[in-house]
């Protein structure tokens, strides 16, 4: 163990005696403010400042390839376009629908495999690793494998459906079809993040103290029983907690699924953050885009902020 | 204090002398997209770096990534290319909005006559406003959309004995597309070499210009035109007139009943691996990979090409791009000094020979032409009826429009092709309201 005095004393004989002086001559709070100033200035200038540089934007004309144009303020027109385009709304479909069914079925797998691997059985720690490789691919290489697999003629996805089911393979497409290709997304995402909310749940499961189960035993509970009043609601926080990461993940998905289907076939898996990449960087309508922008941070704040509420009402409980 | 003056001037220097992205005096910049013909003005361009001790640095951009890779570039005054190699649709943002240089002042200095390059080109690649004689551009390849088919399976006697007897008819490169649908369908399905092989591989990608080029392939033969008159932005009419439909539905129609499956979201590069592989009978492509076509190892042999097919006109939908110097750049007098070296005759005719599509009328007239590559009649043929997407400063906004309309009738299968064409008006004029043109 170091002598701490001695430590002081040599990092006070170091400090040149006019700084030492100019601290000395410091507040407290000064010195607070000092140290907490450069996290303060860094946020302001890359998240506050863009974030109200946008919403002026969203009130112009301003286009970001358009530099010689004059920027006019258009009041709250892109607001009502964007509120009343059939695409928008289209888009805001594709995304719900991504989003819940994805959340639905990363949760009920997630979950179900944490409770089954936080059973001690051999080589648990070896299948959870297995378990976890998805989630350690990059996005990249997910949309484009998966673009592989769901190859009708070449890929092992339409095989494994024609091997069960008796469908040739080449007679439906994954990602050209109107009708599979949300779900196509869908599989991908949950193959992809399952695991995810697997850990999370596990963690959840391996935080209830063993006693209460033995009480339980004590008491003559069924499996079912302490599944349902204890297992469940100790891990709901956990549960509820990967939901929200998720949910906040998926509702900006962009890279996976522009690399399966770019948005098609038409405009079916178009989501909304793929219609705000094509406005913002491909129409340069920078001031729609901004206000589009606005709309979905208002969404996801709002519905993150309602749901974190009803998150800390079930840890209190 | 010395010390820290010393340091502090060491960092300046290193700052200073760092790269900045801007390219030395003697060090040109060219930017275009990664494909076969870049790498042919790779070659040629060592030519130029001999001649003026220039050393030259290319950035190429695979097809997918170009437009918004350069054209980020220029809307964020970024100086990394001294040369772009721009799509001819950018000629009207990147005149309006500053980006190219007008080169007419040096065009006159250095005298570069426009009227000695082929008239469509410099109309497309140079000019703006369209068919006005201000030049942003040096037409430096061309391009259109044309069709490579399996000579060999359209001259096997067997093949063309049953299409005979099927159609009357000699199985042949078709003139039309009601003759193109006919081969396509032919071939659909059909076993050859013990492989099930498709109609066509045509375009139908939706995340950046695909089905837009494709379609339009189709549309503007049938008689499709942007406007009733030029300038005007009449489109009702035109865009969705009877003509115009027919073609859209014939589009559909092949992508139905002639495609590959899974070919629902395919470019170049896609039907460029169904050829290859032997999985189609016909592929639609771009001129520029004729060259490495015909160099292929494995069917370059069997290769033969056609021209667009016609209907009620012969129109062939427009690629290629002019050069042009970014206004931006810190090495003017090279930019200039490169134009200048591009635009000789001989360097035009090498850069011919080498795989890229000379614009130079001495290239074009030369008697020898016609018969110096397999594909060079049927180019002459079809530069001869190129039309173009609009050249706008919204291009992007007005060919994003289409893509989304196009995908949604020719792929998804909404609604009919005259309600995909009057959505596109709509989405047109919104865009040109938007603009203040209309």
């Amino acid at each position: 163990m170091p002598d701490m005095n001695a430590i002081a004393d040599r990092v006070a004989s170091a400090t040149p005696p006019h700084v030492g002086k100019a601290i000395r001559g410091l507040s407290d709070r000064s010195i607070a403010w000092i140290f907490v100033a450069p996290t303060m200035i860094l946020l302001l200038a890359i998240n506050i400042f863009p974030l109200i540089w946008t919403v002026y934007l969203s009130f112009t004309n301003y286009a970001s390839n358009r530099p010689n144009r004059a920027v006019v303020n258009v009041g709250l027109k892109w607001y009502q376009d964007i509120l009343s385009s059939p695409e928008v709304w289209a888009a805001m479909q594709a995304t719900a629908h991504f989003v819940f069914w994805t959340i639905f079925f990363q949760t009920l797998i997630g979950f179900g495999l944490a409770y089954l691997i936080d059973r001690k059985f051999r080589g648990h720690a070896f299948w959870t690793t297995i378990i976890l490789i998805p989630m350690m691919l990059s996005p990249a290489v997910v949309g484009n494998f998966w673009k592989f697999l769901y190859q009708p003629q070449i890929g092992l996805f339409n095989y494994v459906i024609s091997f069960f089911t008796g469908i040739p393979p080449s007679s439906f497409e994954m990602l050209g079809s109107v009708t599979l290709a949300p779900w196509a997304i869908v599989i991908v995402d949950t193959w992809m993040w399952t695991p995810y909310v697997m850990l999370i749940c596990l963690a959840g499961l391996r935080s209830i103290p063993d006693y209460i189960y033995e009480a339980a035993e004590v008491d003559r509970a069924s499996k079912w029983r302490q599944f349902w009043s204890i297992t469940l609601p100790m891990a709901l926080p956990f549960i509820m907690l990967a939901v929200l990461f998720r949910g906040i993940e998926n509702f900006k998905m962009f890279d996976m699924v522009v690399l399966l289907t770019g948005g098609g076939p038409g405009s079916t898996t178009e989501l909304a953050s793929i219609t705000l990449k094509r406005q913002a960087f491909e129409a340069y309508r920078t001031g729609y885009s901004s206000a589009f922008a606005i709309i979905l941070f208002v969404v996801v704040f709002g519905l993150a902020n309602i749901y974190v509420r009803a998150l800390n009402k079930v840890k209190q409980r | 204090m010395k010390k820290l003056l010393a340091s502090a001037s060491a960092l300046a220097a290193i700052v200073a002398l760092a790269p900045t992205g801007a390219a030395q005096a003697d060090e040109l910049t060219l930017c275009w997209a990664a494909w076969d013909p870049a790498n042919a003005l790779v070659e040629l361009s060592k030519d130029f770096e001999k001649a003026s001790g220039t050393t030259m640095k290319y950035e190429f951009v695979p097809w997918p990534n170009f437009a918004d890779r350069m054209l980020n570039e220029l809307n964020s005054g970024g100086k990394l290319c001294d040369l772009l190699i721009g799509d001819s649709q950018w000629i009207g943002g990147s005149a309006e909005n500053g980006y190219y240089v007008k080169l007419n002042d040096f065009f006159d200095k250095e005298g570069i006559k426009m009227s000695d390059f082929a008239d469509a080109t410099v109309y497309a690649y140079s000019t703006w406003p369209k068919g006005s004689p201000n030049y942003w551009a040096l037409p430096a390849m061309g391009d259109a959309n044309a069709w490579f088919y399996r000579k060999d399976w359209f001259e096997n006697p067997e093949i063309a004995g049953e299409f005979k007897a099927k159609h009357n008819r000699d199985l042949a490169p078709p003139k039309t597309w009601t003759e193109f649908k006919e081969v396509a369908q032919f071939f659909q399905g059909r076993q050859i070499d013990g492989k099930t092989v498709y109609g066509a591989a045509i375009f139908t990608e939706r995340a950046s210009e695909g089905i837009t080029m494709g379609a339009t392939s189709a549309l503007y033969p049938y008689g499709f035109k942007y406007e009733n008159t030029p300038g005007k932005y009449d489109m009702e009419g035109a865009v969705n007139s009877a003509d115009a439909v027919a073609g859209l539905e014939m589009y559909k129609e092949i992508y139905e009943c002639c495609t590959p499956p899974g070919y629902t979201d395919s470019y170049m590069g896609e039907g460029l691996d169904a050829f290859k592989s032997g999985q189609v009978a016909m592929m639609m492509n771009w001129f520029a990979f004729m060259p490495g076509m015909v160099k292929d190892e494995q069917v370059g042999k069997v290769t033969g090409f056609f021209v667009n097919p016609s209907q009620k006109v012969a129109a062939s939908t427009l690629g290629g791009q002019g050069i042009s110097v970014v206004a931006n750049t810190d090495n003017m007098e090279g930019a200039l000094a490169y134009v200048k070296w591009f635009a000789q005759p001989d360097v035009q005719k090498k850069w011919w020979a080498l795989g890229g599509y000379a614009c130079h009328k001495a290239v074009l007239n030369d008697p020898s032409f016609k018969d110096s590559q397999p594909f060079a009649a049927q180019f002459l043929e079809a530069m001869g009826g190129v039309q173009d997407f609009w050249q706008e400063p919204a291009y992007a906004s007005l060919l994003q429009a289409m893509q989304r309309r196009m995908h949604d009738y020719v792929v998804a299968d909404k609604g009919t092709a005259k309600e995909a064409l009057d959505g596109l008006i709509q989405d047109w004029t919104a865009i040109f309201e938007e603009e203040g043109k209309l």
